[in-house]
């Protein structure tokens, strides 16, 4: 039971990701199954993320289940200098399943070797986020009808997004052809490049977002920060040559779907919202789905 | 046998002789194998000549034997270190260190935001590169390369 946590997207198999996702297909069609009933889980979330910890309270309760936990750290035992390991010893016992998000790197690997009941990794620092590319993997397949051999832009800050590193690793066992997008400060990191060029995974960079949006099925969008950057001029260059707008769009291949992990700032413009191409918002509520399916997979409920 | 050799360190009559330790390591091989902690006869020597490192260091430790794990552990400060076993003052057999693959409580991981840089925890690596000596950190997942190695102990 103990082994069945869910810390990286590497933890699961591509036939168990292909099994979570039909799970959440099962949920989103019939959402109300009480798998759940008379279970109880630990939602610690020790620094703030209402976004992610709504969706997994949404999930928990759409399954019948029920949530103990904190928000963030101010309101927890952390505070007065509690470990990490005495809160995961406490609330395992309270608990039938964790759902943890920390900002140190790792501490979900360590919160599932102390724990005695399985543990969710709901963000490590800027490690890992395994829900966030299982919701991302659901609504490209939704949205193509497929997983396999389709065209995939990542777009924006390649070199420090955490959900663009999973959702390649997890891509990597559907044949895909990425096209990364990125000013050079912001690059994808060599680590991943020899990782798909072991894979026989073809990929081609680019600085220009307009070179890859006629020839692609999706187009994951990040947001590129200020902070980022060593040099703010740099920054300052390059910013707009990361925002969509919906006049680029014109040309697009119809099944185009434009995806956002969110909150975006203003690197897609509202004017794209309108356009049926558009599907960041519906991405966000695939996340209860798939949160649901995760769960149940990982409680052997389903 | 040299002479010379036999002046600079005394021969011991059961044991372990760690030979070709870069001499600037030698303290950090001494703290990982916990030779500062144990009631055994040691013998050390240091800033001898070598041809192949420059200044070498040697340590006999009286009726000591090292398991392959345990001795393994100094691979990542002294990887050319090579290993007498002395029985009855004869060399009975000759050993090298490998680096293993997995690293347990050795190296610091070089990620500040790291949980293992937070909190009591023993850190863990997997050996990712043996030549080019790169650990992957078991929990944060960052890798930590050879100029960045911090020994913990
Ligand atoms: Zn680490």
């Amino acid at each position: 039971m103990k082994n069945m946590s869910l810390v990286s997207i590497t933890d699961f198999s591509r036939e168990e990701i292909l099994h979570i996702l039909k799970l959440a297909a099962k949920f989103e069609a019939n959402p109300n199954q009480k798998l759940l009933d008379g279970k109880v889980v630990g939602c610690l979330f020790f620094e703030p993320s209402t976004r992610t910890r709504l969706s997994f309270e949404t999930a928990i309760n759409r399954l019948g289940g029920r949530v103990i936990g904190f928000s963030d750290s101010s309101s927890s035992s952390a505070t007065k200098g509690e470990t990490l390991k005495d809160t995961i010893k406490m609330v395992s016992n309270y608990a039938d399943l964790i759902v943890m998000r920390h900002p140190l790197e790792g501490s979900a690997r360590y919160a599932a070797e102390q724990s005695r009941v399985p543990v969710i990794n709901a963000g490590d620092g800027a490690n890992q986020h395994p829900t966030q590319t299982l919701l991302d993997l659901y609504s490209i397949q939704k949205t193509q009808g497929k997983l396999n051999d389709l065209a995939i832009a990542m777009v924006g800050d390649l070199k420090y997004g955490r959900t663009v590193h999973s959702l390649l690793m997890a891509m990597s066992h559907f044949q895909p052809m990425f096209y990364f997008v990125a000013p050079d400060e912001l690059r994808l990191p060599d680590e991943y490049k020899r990782f798909m060029k072991k894979a026989h995974i073809a990929f081609h960079e680019y600085r220009d977002l307009n070179e890859v949006i006629n020839y692609t099925d999706i187009l994951y969008m990040t947001r590129v920060q200020k902070e980022r950057f060593a040099d703010p001029m740099e920054y300052e260059k390059v910013k707009n040559a990361y925002v969509l707008r919906n006049e680029m769009l014109s040309q697009s291949r119809n099944n185009l779907r434009i995806l956002h992990p969110l909150p975006r700032v203003n690197e897609i413009h509202t004017d794209v919202d309108v356009n049926e191409k558009a599907y960041y918002f519906q991405q966000a509520e695939n996340g209860v789905y798939a949160r649901m399916a995760i769960i149940a997979h990982i409680l052997g409920l389903a | 046998m040299n002479k010379n050799k036999e002046l600079k360190v005394s021969a011991i009559k059961n044991g372990t002789v760690i030979d070709h330790i870069p001499a600037q390591q030698l303290f950090k091989v001494i703290s990982i194998l916990g030779l500062d902690k144990i009631q055994n006869q040691i013998t050390f020597g240091t800033n001898l000549e070598s041809g192949q490192l420059g200044h070498k260091a040697i340590i006999k430790v009286s009726e000591k034997f090292f398991e392959d794990n345990e001795i393994n552990k100094i691979a990542l400060v002294a990887p050319r270190a090579k290993l007498n076993i002395i029985r009855d003052y004869e060399v009975v057999e000759k050993r090298e260190v490998q680096i293993p693959d997995i690293l347990v409580g050795i190296v610091k991981c070089v990620n500040p935001k790291c949980i293992t840089n937070n909190e009591e925890i023993t850190t863990r690596f997997m050996v990712e590169d043996k030549s080019n000596v790169t650990l992957k950190c078991h929990y944060c997942e960052k890798i930590t390369t050879s100029e960045h190695f911090m020994i913990l102990k």
